[in-house]
């Protein structure tokens, strides 16, 4: 789905990616865990095109992107929640999802209602909620209105940017509820995260990224086995 | 049959991909971890950060036997002790021991690794498996070991030796794999004859060698007098144990886990890559060892890399059966010589007892070989015209086999010494 080889960006002379490397297949979920400024979402600006890279290669579907414009990268079929979920405030609800879903509603796909109904089932309360304003509504409830959002055009990759920060343990787990349930409908997931134990708890594989270096990888039982895992981001006391 | 499929069967494309990243990771974690590599690289001038590609592996500096030694017992482990569950040695075969460990995440691998071997063998939850293989320090045992039981098989942890014992168990058992090595299943198979075992009253389907050479012939010989499929396994102590590479039932050649370990093969002299296909040197980068990895760990096993695809639908490269080691080679009359070709010639003729040794003498400036050859009690004792004929044969089939004479000396049976383990099959009297 997503191969990334020896991708380096940075801002001005600042190079925040050193060579990274990583790929995700189609159907994963996998995790990239890290701390504050490691690169996590320098590296997900580079995918979506926000940053150009200054290096490396950036292949999705067997295209590479790599110079694509940010514009088109949805229209690719990878699409991203950012972190701090960035929903159009003054908007509703639902106009929020429509606009999300405006690269199948722009080729004139007829689906288009039932792709909105799928992501009131996948939300409920996105349809309690439907015409409300969406800057009224509660951090877990905007962060599931920007994933509906990035749902509604139908991305065959999905990447989130930190959808647990500043959110409820209770509301955290029914986003990752959420997230699991992506995977059984087919979606192939990038998960940007800091909540390491969350993160690896969902996610069939992860990345560590440290200074902008990939210094771990594997299958997320592993990486929860690892000392310095535990050590770094799982806040667990290693005797 | 496969144990991780998807792995096995993966796609050169992601294959490459996966080693890349693999690699890259396993580089900055020995930079930062392992002050021997830090120091390495800092003299050849190179970072991690100039690795973009598997080309680039060849810009990385080697790993020797000496430097395990140098750094005896814990300087090369690139976590600390408290974070390593197993401690092995190496077998010592040539010399000082060396010490390797493992963190739970290295075993759980290991332990995997084998059992796809084990899988491609043949091996399933309703086999008997009977490694003979030493435990202890020695990782052939608890390698297989921890293999057989991830395969789901009941396993009997026999270890090596007392040779009695074994085919008892064997019997009594109802063993179906026999896990040792090669030269030790023949050494059952003579007792086994000489005790009048009938080989149709056992289980026995399988077995699983490794941890020396030997040849296709030997192989036939294993198979016809224990009736089963014999598969060759292959793997060193320095880079995890068995596991490394194993034959599936097509038996023509060891599918390497490539999404572990990184094979090259280089000319032991130049230390420059063969072409694609010839012999030298296996030379092996682990990509997912956490408390022991290596850069280019000179193996000094001589093998070459087999392109073609197997049938058996694993896309895991294949290198060919061991042929010796690079200390084995030896050189006589500047001819590149290893046992495993003089083993080869001997299992093809008639009378010859498949036990042999190899001595190298120094007659003035140059080397020469004796071969003593153990044959029947027959021809030992009362053919003298059979004797001479038969030293004959051999000499010239190795003159043509080998490119050089060598002398032949028949021995009587039994006369050589035997091995539980590994066979001793080089007796180096040149005093250099």
């Amino acid at each position: 789905m997503l191969k990334i080889k020896n991708l380096e960006a940075g801002y001005g002379k600042l190079r925040v990616l050193k060579k990274i490397s990583l790929h995700v297949d189609p159907g994963e979920i996998v995790t990239l865990i890290g701390a504050n400024g490691a690169g996590k979402t320098t590296l997900l600006s580079t995918i979506t095109g926000l940053i150009r890279s200054c290096g490396g290669e950036i292949v999705l579907k067997g295209e590479n992107i790599t110079r694509t414009p940010a514009e088109k990268i949805v229209g690719k079929g990878c699409s991203l929640v950012p972190e701090g979920r960035q929903v159009f405030a003054t908007m509703t609800v639902r106009e929020n999802l429509v606009l999300g879903g405006y690269v199948q509603h722009a080729r004139g796909n007829k689906k288009f209602r039932d792709y909105l109904e799928h992501i009131y089932e996948l939300f409920p309360v996105l349809k309690e909620r439907w015409d409300q304003l969406a800057g009224t509504l509660s951090g877990g409830e905007q962060q599931m209105l920007a994933m509906g959002r990035a749902l509604m055009a139908r991305p065959s990759l999905i990447m989130l940017d930190e959808p647990s920060t500043g959110l409820a343990p209770l509301v955290v787990k029914a986003i990752f509820g959420v997230i699991r349930r992506m995977r059984e409908e087919g979606n192939t997931v990038l998960l940007i995260e800091q909540n390491a134990k969350a993160a690896l708890g969902v996610a069939d594989r992860g990345y560590v990224i440290e200074t902008g270096k990939i210094i771990l990888q594997g299958p997320s039982e592993d990486l929860l086995a690892n000392k310095d895992v535990q050590r770094a981001y799982l806040g667990r006391d290693v005797e | 049959m496969y144990w991780e499929q998807e792995k096995e069967c993966i796609s050169r494309d992601d294959l490459a991909q996966l080693q890349l990243e693999r690699l890259q990771s396993t580089l900055y974690r020995v930079a930062t971890h392992v002050p021997f590599y830090r120091k390495k690289f800092k003299d050849l001038a190179i970072s991690p950060e100039d690795i973009s590609s598997l080309d680039d592996l060849s810009k990385l500096p080697f790993t020797t036997k000496q430097d395990l030694r140098d750094n005896y017992p814990y300087g090369l482990f690139a976590v600390p002790l408290r974070e390593v569950v197993r401690i092995h040695a190496s077998s010592g075969t040539t010399g000082q021991a060396t010490v390797v460990g493992y963190t739970h995440n290295d075993i759980k691998n290991w332990s995997s690794l084998v059992a796809r071997v084990l899988t491609g063998a043949g091996v399933t939850k309703d086999d008997v498996v009977q490694i003979a293989f030493g435990y202890g320090m020695f990782t052939g045992g608890f390698g297989l070991h921890y293999g057989a039981e991830a395969v789901g098989a009941s396993v009997i942890p026999m270890s090596s030796g007392n040779t009695k014992r074994q085919l008892q168990i064997m019997e009594d058992f109802r063993t179906t794999a026999l896990v040792c090595t090669p030269s030790y299943a023949l050494l059952l198979a003579d007792i086994m004859e000489e005790k009048g075992i009938d080989i149709n009253a056992l289980s026995l389907k399988y077995g699983l060698f490794g941890g020396e050479p030997w040849s296709e012939a030997m192989r036939n010989e294993i198979q016809n007098k224990l009736n089963i499929i014999a598969t060759d396994n292959y793997g060193l102590s320095e880079v995890m144990g068995p596991g490394v590479a194993g034959e599936c039932q097509e038996r023509n050649g060891l599918h390497i886990n490539e999404d572990h370990f990184l094979v090259e093969v280089i000319n032991p002299d130049t230390l420059e890559p063969v072409a694609p296909g010839e012999i030298g040197e296996i030379v092996i980068t682990t990509l997912t060892k956490e408390a022991f990895p290596v850069i280019r760990y000179r193996t000094r096993d001589l093998s070459r890399l087999l392109s073609e695809s197997c049938p058996c639908g694993r896309t895991l490269t294949r290198m060919q059966r061991v042929m010796g080691r690079t200390d084995d080679m030896l050189i006589i009359k500047g001819v590149n010589v290893y046992p495993s070709q003089i083993e080869e010639v001997l299992f093809e003729i008639e009378g010859v007892k498949p036990h042999y040794q190899i001595v190298v003498e120094r007659d003035g400036r140059l080397d020469k070989i004796t071969v003593l050859v153990e044959v029947s009690e027959v021809i030992f004792f009362d053919q003298m015209k059979k004797q001479r004929e038969m030293i004959e044969l051999i000499k010239k089939r190795m003159a043509t086999e080998l490119g050089i004479g060598v002398g032949v000396k028949l021995v009587e049976e039994k006369s050589l010494e035997r091995s539980e383990g590994k066979a001793k099959r080089i007796v180096d009297k040149r005093q250099l």
